[in-house]
């Protein structure tokens, strides 16, 4: 990428020399292997920001607002984003696949063996119980970023909105995209916009570059 | 329609829409992989949901389960591939034109726009989950009891709360 993206004197993120694919592979590599529970965010930023000093925190924010904002998995999209800005596309590629390899040949072989004893009635036992377990983390992990997110009471009319378009009226997720997000872009758009929420993350400071 | 083909732009469409993570998509990957093509049962959606949780990384790598399942290893490459190839892509051409925006107020407009967007898609996507997942009360008592642990303990590595849910489901649900 074009600029430099530390520039001032004795800043931490890389400056000149350039991150070593192997290792950018590697960081990203044991981000795949440790974030278990679906918490990758927070693997993310301290092996990114805090351990390695690739990017400074308000870069950190900047690359995972772009990611939530764009489709496809917030892990794999932060990957390819950090990956670009340190090494192009070569650095996005490498640690994409750092960040899939482990979890994808795990799930895969959990795969096969489950393929080989789905009839198993204690693997069937524990995969409901894993499955219960699992809406309790998602209901944990969404109310957190919930209470984060959502400031305004038009904030809560969009998603009850939302909910109620799929969940009870099954209306395809196609439909409610290109419905309902030109419809909230210009309920928000600039000259309409309602105070951001306490916690924005840093959406209302100017990116680092 | 090939069913090989089918896996790939199935995936495919389902990452393009993932706006805000993975579990945007559950409804609809039920619906497509269950109503639409029959690839998979409830309980068995269920299951290889269950896998997800079980391995580091992000949760919807089980698409490869999918795949998998329908079409064995080339399925389970073709289902990767699809999940992944088309949103990444989008991903880096995006983030690029995305940093050229950095001072419009749009951009500002579409991030706030995005946010309950996403909230919204999150708690219908653990609605679709809960409703194969949750099948009654010791279900239930059990997605209650990891919620309050994970509440009270927010430090505590969530991985270990699946874990301990499953020796709990092989102990009490046979």
């Amino acid at each position: 990428m074009g600029t430099d993206p530390g520039e001032q004197a004795g800043s931490p993120s890389v400056q000149g020399d350039r991150v070593p694919l192997a290792r950018l592979f590697g960081v990203f590599l044991m981000i795949g292997a440790t974030s278990f529970g679906g918490g990758v965010v927070a693997y993310l930023r301290s092996s990114l920001v805090t351990r390695q000093r690739w990017l400074d925190d308000e870069e950190f924010l900047t690359a995972l607002e772009i990611s939530q904002a764009l489709p496809g998995l917030n892990a794999t999209n932060m990957s390819i984003i950090v990956g670009d800005r340190l090494r192009g596309v070569i650095g996005a590629a490498v640690a994409f696949a750092g960040m899939t390899l482990p979890g994808a040949s795990l799930v895969f072989a959990l795969g096969v063996l489950y393929a080989a004893n789905r009839h198993d009635p204690t693997v069937n036992a524990a995969l409901i119980g894993v499955g219960a377990a699992a809406v309790g983390l998602l209901v944990s992990v969404t109310l957190q970023l919930g209470r984060k997110q959502l400031g305004h009471a038009l904030d809560i009319a969009i998603v009850v909105v939302v909910v109620a378009l799929i969940s009870v009226f099954h209306v395809s997720l196609v439909v409610v995209l290109v419905t309902v997000t030109p419809v909230a872009i210009y309920l928000y758009r600039p000259r309409a916009l309602v105070p951001a929420p306490a916690v924005p993350s840093g959406l209302d400071k100017k990116p680092a570059d | 329609m090939h069913d090989s083909i089918r896996i790939f732009s199935v995936f495919a469409l389902l990452s393009v829409l993932a706006i805000g993570g993975g579990t945007a998509v559950l409804p609809e990957m039920k619906h497509l992989t269950i109503d639409t093509y029959h690839w998979l049962d409830d309980d068995q959606f269920r299951d290889i949901y269950g896998l997800g949780q079980l391995a580091p990384g992000p949760n919807l790598l089980m698409v490869v389960v999918i795949g998998y399942h329908v079409a064995g290893s080339a399925g389970a490459l073709l289902a990767f591939v699809g999940f992944f190839l088309p949103a990444s892509v989008i991903a880096l051409t995006a983030s690029r034109v995305w940093n050229r925006f950095a001072g419009s107020p749009w951009r500002l407009s579409v991030q706030r726009a995005l946010g309950p967007i996403s909230i919204g898609l999150m708690i219908a996507g653990i609605v679709s989950v809960a409703r194969t997942a949750i099948s009654g009360v010791p279900t239930a008592l059990l997605a209650v009891a990891v919620f309050a642990v994970l509440s009270l303990f927010r430090r505590l590595n969530p991985a270990w709360m699946i874990l301990a849910a499953g020796l709990v489901g092989a102990a009490a649900f046979r």
